[in-house]
Parts: structure tokens; sequence; C-alpha cells
């Protein structure tokens, strides 16, 4: 905990993600929610409002077939298994002889039906696993340090700047896009940030 | 354009860059070997090298390989000397042969990579090659053929 702090800095939306308040000694973050984090109960109306939108947007399937939970990806509007077997490999990027790149090219093609295309193309670290997680489960791994791999800076400059997140505003003829429009998604997910990232509740 | 396939600089002028890497290949240099299946990365007959990986030339647009190396089936060997071409012809693999340049290409990326593949590495670099003919028992002896040097 204090190492993530201190690689946020005096970054006031960071604070507010890791719950930073709390100025006792931490433990190292472990499996489950990240410590001195207020679990649900408690939570701001609006941040819990703010955090229905990150949550569609997360689990739509331009978001979530790149952040599934197994070794493969998934595809289509109905998020199935990606076709021919494809997985994930060690690098999240494909096994030897099926890499992400031996079909996905660098652009989409104005057809339906093909290989859709970014300048980069990979799953998300099996760790953000977005399928099959209730908005509970997925604000709490949020903000779990050990599971999100990212800084409260890079998450925002994940969801607002990175090409491959972006291209699910884009996907190609025959794919649905993200019906939130990015700026609206990114606004929600400082929005839940500042309301100091509250947690749903289970039934929610 | 100009495009490395093979070892060599070849020169495509006129060449639209939304042309598929498969066509500038067929038509523009007259490489005949790597062939049309699907025309949409679902069949693998169109598996060539770019840069040592295996890659569906029929959905490359040419504009985007730049200055990577391009390798086709005429490029591995000048022959058919390979051992992976060589473990195909021992165990006679090809029934009607349609995709076996596809097949051939992808073993020869994942041989090179990893040189004693395991029953399931096999199957993870081979999963995108298709066959009617169903030859896969051959194709998976062969790739363990060749990556005993042939024995």
């Amino acid at each position: 905990m204090k190492r993530t702090l201190r690689g946020l800095g005096a970054l006031a939306l960071g604070a507010a993600l890791w719950g930073c308040s709390d100025p006792e000694p931490q433990p190292e973050p472990g499996p489950g929610p990240a410590a001195g984090i207020e679990d649900g109960g408690a939570g701001d109306p609006a941040g819990l409002e703010a955090f229905e939108t990150v949550y569609a947007v997360l689990t739509h399937p331009r978001c979530m077939n790149c952040h599934p939970a197994g070794d493969r990806p998934l595809q289509h509007d109905a998020s199935v298994p990606h076709a021919l077997n494809v997985q994930r490999g060690p690098d999240d990027a494909g096994r030897v002889g099926m890499r992400c790149t031996t079909c996905h090219s660098q652009a989409n093609h104005d057809q339906p039906h093909l290989p859709p295309g970014s300048p980069v193309w990979r799953l998300a670290p099996r760790a953000q696993a977005f399928e099959g997680k209730s908005p509970r489960e997925l604000a709490l791994q949020l903000k779990d340090p050990a599971q999100v791999h990212m800084t409260g800076e890079e998450l925002v400059a994940h969801v607002r700047d990175d090409a491959l997140v972006g291209w699910g505003w884009n996907p190609g003829p025959g794919r649905s896009p993200v019906p939130v429009a990015r700026e609206d998604f990114v606004a929600a997910f400082n929005a839940w940030l500042a309301a100091e990232a509250p947690v749903p509740q289970e039934d929610e | 354009m100009k495009l490395t396939i093979n070892g060599e600089v070849r020169d495509l002028p006129g060449l639209d860059p939304e042309t598929p890497l498969l066509w500038a290949l067929r038509d523009g240099v007259g490489l005949t070997g790597t062939k049309f299946g699907c025309g949409m990365a679902q069949c693998g007959a169109c598996t060539v090298h770019v840069d040592g990986q295996a890659t569906r030339s029929c959905v490359l647009p040419v504009g985007q390989v730049g200055e990577r190396e391009v390798t086709t089936i005429e490029g591995l060997s000048p022959d058919g000397s390979h051992p992976v071409q060589q473990a195909w012809v021992e165990l006679g693999v090809a029934q009607c042969g349609y995709c076996q340049v596809g097949q051939i290409m992808s073993a020869a990326c994942l041989l090179k990579q990893i040189p004693k593949p395991s029953d399931d590495e096999i199957d993870a670099a081979m999963a995108g090659n298709v066959c009617r003919c169903g030859t896969y028992p051959r194709i998976r002896a062969a790739i363990h053929r060749a990556a005993g040097g042939g024995k």
C-alpha cells in the first residue's frame, strides 16, 4: 500500500482511488480488497451511479471479450470463445504459431466477418478479467493494486487514451460499439474515483 | 511499393496498399505456392511468414508489411529439402493437398521457435490451419518427425 501511494505521489485522483485517508500503516495488498478501502455501505450515491456506467462499459463485449476469465479470448457480440481454439499464451498475445497478429492486422477491414485490427492487439492480463464479475467484484478488483497492475493515473490514461481501448468505439462492421460515448465513460470513471471509489453492495 | 520476399527486394509499382499480401504474392510476383482458401483468416491456407511469424496473407494489407521480410513456401527451401517438407513427403501427409502449404508454413514457424514441441504446442500452433481431408494425425506425426531430424 505504501509503495503504491509513493507511486501515485500527490495525485488526489490516485489518493481517492486507493482510499488512502487512513494514515495508519497498512499490510501489503493480498488477493482480496486493497487495504484501507471502505467496502460498500457508506458509498457515495453519485459515485455508485457513476460506477453503474463504468460497469456497463467494462462488461460490454467490446471490453470484456479481451478481458476474459480464462485463457481464451471471447468474440462477437455474444462473447463466445474465440474460434480456432485461440489461446492467451504467456504474454497475453497468443501461443507460438498462433499469435494475435497471425490474423489481426493494424486496422479494421471495411467488410464484415474479417478479423478486426488495431496497432496493438492482445488480451488484458488474467488478473484483470471482467467476464463473470458482479459490480461489487469488479469495483474491488479495480481497487486492488495486486490485481490491477496500474496506478490510478495509469488506469485513467488506459480508459482515456489507450488505442486498443478506443477500438471499442470503432470496432468495424458487424460489431456493436460501446454504447456509452468514450468521454462520458471517462467522466463516469473519474466521478467514481473522485467519490473515493465506492463499492456496490453484492445485491446491487 | 517495395516488398522483401524470400530474401529479394521486389518492386510492385502501382500496387494499392489495401491489396491483401496474398494477391501481391500470387498476381504481383507470380509466387503461386501460397493458396487462397477462405479470404477471411479462418482456414490458414494462405499462411506465410512475416519476420518469421506465421501470418494469414489473405487479410494483411500489403501496405502494412513495410520493411518486414516475407517468406513463402518457395522461400522455405529452394528444392523442397526443408525438414518439414521432407517429413511431409516421408509420411505422405497430404491427401488433396490444398491446405498443405499453409500447414507446412505454420509447422516451420513452430519448429523454428520450439524445436521439440509437445503435442499441446503443436495443437496450439496448428489450430488455425484447417484440413478438410482430415490429415491432422499425420500432420502432428510429421512435425514430431521433423523435430527429430527426419528420423
